[in-house]
């Protein structure tokens, strides 16, 4: 093939040690300029579930970040104009601390192992439970679900919703606030398909 | 330490302390220097994360009494 199998051989060493070092400089330089970006499913609807895809949405626009937020079953109760109406339920969730927002130390400290069986029985116990929280929320200086999606949207982040699940639930768009795209699954993927950070919350 | 602008985020919890930052940096020129008080003890590391991420410099960060101090030059 070529005239001079030394001069070959040469070049061929040469390039195998030049290329691996250039071609993680370009890689790197390619990886620093580049905007990071997220890829959010919201799909729970509670005061709980509400806060973890507009935490990390407002945090991560906060940092620069492109953010999309896709909003489908029981997450369209997080896109509802009024969200000071979500609420939580203890009942079934092991997880969840029952623990009272006032009075002394020792007593806010006391965590209320209140069984299943009990808390089924008594009328307004999630009203009782979701007062609690929306009180122990406020006492620690967390920001409200309207506050933190009013400042997601400031910071950029995109609202897609879920159309399907918006006629399943017998919802119209004026239920929701404004400045939404209404999409299905299609529309959603490519965005999730080059995001660098994917969350099914 | 000399700054242009002052935040004062006591009392407030993750994510507010960083987006309220976020927000008075975006109103602040270039090379100007934030202050910001905070009592968020998550505060120390996401403030020198977002300093890492947005490229504004971290100039120093610091404890005393229980509340941290944080001064941010705006890239």
């Amino acid at each position: 093939m070529s005239a001079n199998p030394e001069l070959e051989a040469l070049i061929n060493q040469k390039l195998d040690e030049l290329l691996p070092q250039k071609l993680e400089a370009l890689l790197q330089e390619r990886e620093e300029s580049k905007t990071p970006s997220m890829a959010i499913i919201a799909t729970k609807g509670t005061l709980d579930w509400a806060y973890p895809p507009f935490i990390l949405a407002s945090t991560a626009a906060a940092l620069g970040w492109d953010v999309t937020i896709f909003f489908t079953f029981y997450g369209l109760n997080l896109v509802k104009k009024d969200v000071s109406d979500l609420k939580v339920s203890p009942l079934g969730n092991p997880g969840m601390p029952m623990k009272m927002p006032f009075g002394p130390d020792w007593f806010k400290s006391i965590n209320w192992n209140i069984p299943n069986i009990v808390q089924a029985n008594i009328p307004g116990f999630e009203s009782l439970a979701t007062s609690l929280m929306q009180q122990t929320i406020k006492n620690n200086g967390v920001a409200s679900i309207a506050e933190l999606r009013e400042l997601s949207q400031e910071a950029g982040v995109k609202f897609v919703v879920c159309q399907m699940t918006v006629e399943l639930f017998g919802f119209s768009h004026d239920d929701f606030i404004e400045g939404m795209d209404y999409v299905g699954a299609a529309s959603f993927l490519p965005v999730a398909q080059k995001a660098d950070v994917t969350l099914f919350i | 330490m000399n700054f242009d602008r002052e935040l004062d985020a006591r009392g407030l919890n993750c994510p507010l302390p960083i987006l309220r930052a976020k927000k008075a940096l975006g109103e602040m020129t270039s090379g100007q220097v934030l202050r910001i008080i905070a009592t968020d003890p998550g505060s120390v590391k996401d403030f020198a994360a977002f300093a890492k991420q947005t490229g504004n410099e971290l100039l120093s960060s610091a404890e005393n009494n229980k509340e941290f101090e944080f001064y941010i030059k705006r890239k």
